[in-house]
């Protein structure tokens, strides 16, 4: 047994937080350059602008890039050989919330209960996924996600008769319907298979990947790349304010599902999709 | 084009701008997002007033996040405004003439906006460090217990923003998403 203190995953959790918030990837900063150079239009080209000058100024201020820190989504993945010691795992890793929202200067975004909202004051609980697996590793992911994009998130419980071309047909009509309210360009995470909770939690885990990376299965990636295609001839653009930059990219994750299912979650990011990994 | 708007904002100066101008903002505006949106109107319904003076108000949907020592404010972009489309249609009833956010708006709220002369603008979803920079004072003057949510009085200078929306009810998403859809 490897023993790992619950004091190191909260200075851990902590610095994640912060560095999340302030810092935008280099695969999303990139690929907005990208997009400036190629955007036809000349209202989407100075939203892009922004977007570039203002992920300076947080990187360089250390400070957000976006004032919706977001709630905290923690995905955990942790060796059997791994035993966690001074307390319990889900409190370290909700201390290392409160304390890098705190600290950091994050804004606490979140509410006890749907309808008695009041607030909980230091963005605590995470929303936290255990996956256990073979070792004696702890990785920790955190991929604090903003209220705007989340908002315009759906899910379609289609028929197997609907197909690949359904599917396509479904993610479309959720970027469609979301237009400028998810601070276009997106990043679109796609789940499909599985069953209910199963597909949104694969359109999440889709986030994690990278801009420009595809999936290894062949079909998958001809959809990704077909979906980016179409999304970005929508003419929603940047902000909304049209353009050709509507989606900088479309990540899909699927899983066996049932022979009567075909589930298919989207869930929309914006330009702030955050992602920061460790592993002890 | 470049326009200089000033804050708070007259019918008539309203009624000028066009949909696409893009407008630097000057002078006072409020914060306020659902909760304190929900909560201004309840107040209204018992006290008959408002936390400031509705009339030609501009009222800026954001919560933003908490300063850090020596500064303003924090990084303060848009909200998503459609979420504020249940309540606008009152505040502008009652002398709102601006409204700063991100996203579509509903039919009611159009309508309201020609009935009342009143603008809705666009700042840039996600470049809040940028428009923290023109914001020069900030202060909360209603409802403190909403953190995030409780209402700021912002000084700003050349704050950023699109007329999305103007008096007549043109509207820049539907036009210019048509203009660059091949689909
Ligand atoms: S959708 Fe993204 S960029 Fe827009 S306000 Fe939310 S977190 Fe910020």
């Amino acid at each position: 047994m490897r023993q790992i203190s619950t004091q190191k995953i909260i200075e851990e959790v902590k610095k994640m937080c912060i560095s999340s918030n302030c810092n935008l990837n280099s695969d999303i900063y990139n690929a907005l350059k990208e997009a400036e150079k190629t955007e036809p239009s000349p209202i989407g080209c100075e939203m892009l602008r922004q977007l570039i000058e203002n992920a300076g100024i947080a990187k360089n201020e250390q400070v957000p890039i976006c004032q919706d820190t977001g709630l905290a989504v923690v995905f955990v993945t942790i060796g059997q050989e791994v035993h966690i010691t001074d307390g319990s795992l889900t409190d370290a890793i909700n201390e290392g919330v409160r304390q890098g929202y705190t600290e950091g200067y994050l804004r606490k975004s979140v509410v006890k209960d749907p309808f008695i909202r009041v607030n909980t004051g230091d963005n605590t609980p995470a929303i936290i996924h255990y996956n256990i697996v073979e070792g004696d590793k702890l990785k920790i992911e955190i991929a604090p996600k903003g209220a705007g994009s989340e908002n315009m998130s759906k899910i379609f419980m289609l028929k197997p008769a609907d197909g690949i071309e359904g599917a396509k047909e479904a993610v479309l009509s959720a970027v469609e319907a979301a237009g400028p309210n998810p601070c276009p360009p997106m990043i679109v995470g796609v789940g499909c298979g599985g069953n209910f909770e199963t597909s949104a939690l694969l359109a999440k885990k889709a986030l994690l990947r990278p801009v420009g990376s595809h999936s290894s299965l062949e079909h998958i990636k001809e959809m990704e790349i077909e979906l980016l295609e179409k999304i970005n001839k929508t003419g929603i653009g940047p902000q909304g304010l049209g353009g050709r930059t509507t989606a900088l990219a479309v990540n899909i994750e699927t899983f066996a599902t049932h022979i009567a299912c075909m589930p298919i979650a989207v869930n929309i990011s914006c330009h702030v999709t955050r992602h920061a990994v460790c592993e002890i | 084009m470049e326009i200089k708007v000033t804050a708070p904002l007259t019918k008539e100066d309203a009624a000028k701008l066009k949909v696409g101008d893009i407008v630097k903002i000057t002078g006072t505006i409020y914060t306020a997002r659902d909760a304190a949106h929900k909560r201004m109107i309840e107040d209204y319904g018992k006290t008959g007033r408002f936390p400031f003076n509705m009339e030609n108000a501009v009222i800026y949907y954001a919560g933003p996040a908490p300063a850090k020592p020596g500064s303003v404010i924090g990084p303060a972009g848009p909200t998503t405004s459609y979420r504020m489309d249940s309540y606008a249609p009152f505040l502008m009833d009652h002398g709102q003439t601006g409204m700063i956010g991100k996203g579509a708006r509903n039919g009611q709220v159009i309508d309201s906006m020609k009935k009342n002369k009143a603008v809705y603008f666009a700042a840039t979803g996600g470049a809040a460090a940028l428009i923290s920079s023109h914001i020069k004072s900030a202060e909360i003057i209603a409802y403190e217990d909403l953190g995030a949510e409780a209402v700021r009085k912002l000084y700003v200078e050349d704050f950023p923003a699109i007329v999305v929306i103007d008096t007549e009810g043109n509207n820049l998403y539907e036009t210019q998403k048509a203009k660059y859809r091949t689909l």
